[in-house]
């Protein structure tokens, strides 16, 4: 790093220039063969979500055509309308948002609270517990899931949501980005509501917490995506059909509908449609919760 | 103000000690002078700062104990034991990690998962790095392609791999036709076969999880100064000469980060191969994760099942702690 920054100083730029001359003709080669490199990438990006969303609209037996129709000959809205009938997707859709917003209100809540704790207050063992927290978010689940399931069985709380709740509303990660935003607020700011004698709850309710408004929103959507998605703990603990998420009543397809490619992907379809909205309506909180959480890991 | 009245009445203290015309001054003075006062103080404070700093701590704190601190080390411990669902564990030492060098079923899910890390970890590294640096200009539409590269990552696994399952499909699937465009006239069996169902699983998760990796590349693009560049081109330097001089330089903090973060993950595979291919054909996609849900949930043996988890959690371990040896000799060099 240090040599490049360096070389320019030493050689003098101006003969350099002349090598300029070509490269106009270079330069829009290079832009037409960026862009077709983009195109390409965004095609391999969309092509499956093309898919599901075209064969969705199919008849089973139009989804495997040679060559490939990516417009379906005749749209079979009806596909959407039958899935409800053919399989409980309503209560899966109604277990699935009951979980994610119970969970997130909590890791939020939970995460805010003891980030405050982290980032402005002083007290013995503070970073050493804190690297505590950070050290678990580099573990795998698949680690400490035994005894957590022991845990669970014992207390009589296997195939309830209790059990997921408890498991995913107290994680390392919410503390983790949210002290990260907690650091950039200056301190100045908490000691100027000290000497006006708020205290530290009111310091964290009515002077952090409004501050923090996009990291809480990037946590917020992350852990709802996340609880959204999650496959794993729901297929170990809710073993009830009408306690299911969504993403276990979509792989169930696999196993009973085997030949209905056409459902399967409206399933798939209506699985994803909340989280594009959702996508859609907080893009930027995901990628700088991404950015943040990421770069000073 | 309430602390320095209590310091005074302690400091004030020694006897004949007459009001003097600079009392308050010197009171003052004194008290902080004199250290036993001024530790009682500072461990008043200290006190109360503790407790206050615990207070908000405590209810995520209760709950991370509970929930992941506990069944950590209890991990470890039932590891050494024989407990099943019905007796209770006895101490047996080293049995069960003997069990595991003679068990094929895990030497094969260890040799899948170190197979699906092999692959995913590159590949990945490699789109995402691409993806990166494809965007990291002004050009029209960069925001969308941003968008969409990236959401993948936050479509659920089950549908990712009901899709693929699709794509790949080997008589008719577009992945098939589209190799026929290229002259392969039958293309892999992909996950039917027990050859390429791996590569399958490696393709489908990598295209998941680039759009990830892209915005931590993307930021770490964003902090190299505009100036090295500039000075770069001064200097003549021909793009491919920029991006090895300055991009992959600048970008070594951002590199080390994804390849921690990406090794991890790939030894955590689990939903992914569930859905995809059962583990199957035969055991050829049969990972870690699925050993021990396997063994420890659905067979009940406890012990075993966390012998496992050790095993995948030292591996871990090991290959983040050589990333981070590497990291530092590197940087030091």
């Amino acid at each position: 790093m240090t040599t490049t920054s360096a070389t320019p100083e030493i050689v003098p730029p101006v003969p350099r220039r002349n090598r300029g001359q070509g490269s106009g003709l270079r330069r829009s080669i290079g832009r037409v063969v960026g862009y077709a490199l983009l195109i390409a990438a965004a095609l391999a990006v969309l092509v499956p979500f093309l898919w599901m969303v075209s064969s969705s609209l199919k008849r089973d037996n139009e989804v495997f055509t040679i060559p490939v129709q990516w417009i379906p000959h005749s749209f079979q809205w009806h596909n959407f309308v039958d899935i409800w009938s053919q399989v409980p997707m309503g209560t899966y859709l109604k277990n699935t948002v009951f979980l994610s917003s119970v969970i997130t209100f909590l890791q939020v809540l939970t995460g805010s609270f003891a980030a405050y704790g982290f980032a402005k207050t002083r007290f013995r063992g503070r970073d050493t517990l804190f690297f505590a927290y950070i050290a678990t978010i580099a573990l795998p689940w698949q680690a400490y899931m035994i005894p957590q399931y022991i845990m669970m069985q014992k207390a009589g709380l296997t195939d309830t949501y209790t059990s997921l709740i408890l498991l995913q509303a107290f994680g390392a990660f919410g503390v983790f980005l949210m002290r990260q935003y907690y650091m950039t607020i200056p301190d100045e700011l908490c000691e100027a509501a000290r000497v006006d004698g708020l205290s530290e709850y009111g310091i964290w309710a009515r002077i952090i917490l409004p501050l923090s408004k996009p990291a809480l929103a990037s946590l917020a959507l992350l852990t709802f995506v996340n609880t959204w998605n999650d496959y794993m703990g729901p297929f170990i603990y809710l073993t009830s059909n009408d306690h299911w998420t969504i993403q276990l009543g979509l792989q169930s397809f696999i196993g009973q509908y085997d030949s209905e490619y056409a459902m399967m992907m409206t399933g798939s379809v209506l699985s994803v449609l909340p989280i594009l909205v959702i996508f859609l309506l907080g893009q930027r909180y995901f990628i700088e919760g991404i950015a943040t959480s990421g770069m000073k890991g | 103000m309430a602390d320095l009245t209590t310091a005074q009445a302690a400091g004030a203290s020694p006897p004949g000690d007459g009001m003097s015309a600079a009392t308050a001054a010197r009171v003052g003075r004194r008290a902080l002078a004199d250290p036993a006062a001024t530790r009682r103080r500072v461990r008043a404070r200290r006190r109360r700062d503790t407790l206050i700093g615990w207070s908000f701590i405590l209810p995520n704190f209760l709950g991370f104990v509970a929930i992941t601190l506990i069944p950590v080390v209890a991990a470890f411990a039932l590891a050494f034991t024989n407990w099943d669902s019905y007796n209770t564990p006895d101490w047996v030492g080293l049995k069960n990690f003997r069990r595991l060098l003679h068990d094929e079923s895990t030497k094969i899910a260890l040799r899948n998962t170190v197979y699906y890390a092999v692959g995913h970890v590159p590949l990945t590294l490699l789109a995402s790095l691409s993806l990166a640096i494809l965007l990291n200009r002004k050009i029209r539409g960069a925001a969308f392609f941003r968008a969409a590269a990236f959401f993948p990552y936050i479509t659920s696994m089950v549908a990712v791999a009901l899709v693929w399952n699709m794509l790949f499909n080997p008589a008719s699937g577009p992945v098939n036709q589209f190799l026929q465009w290229f002259g392969v006239a039958h293309g892999p069996g992909w996950t039917t076969s027990t050859d390429w169902a791996m590569p399958a699983v490696i393709i489908t998760s990598a295209w998941r999880d680039m759009g990830y990796y892209m915005i931590l590349f993307l930021a770490g693009l964003q902090s190299i100064p505009k100036e090295q560049y500039e000075a770069a081109e001064m200097d003549g330097a021909t793009a491919w000469q920029r991006f090895r001089t300055v991009t992959l330089p600048g970008l070594r903090p951002t590199t080390f980060l994804v390849l921690v973060l990406l090794t991890v993950q790939s030894f955590k595979i689990f939903d992914l191969i569930v859905v995809m291919t059962q583990g199957g054909p035969g055991r050829a996609t049969t990972v870690l994760s699925q050993r021990i849900y396997q063994t420890g949930i659905v067979d009940g043996e406890f012990g075993y099942a966390s012998a496992i988890s050790v095993l995948l959690f030292l591996l871990v371990l090991v290959l983040t702690l050589t990333q981070f040896w590497l990291n530092k000799r590197r940087e030091r060099s």
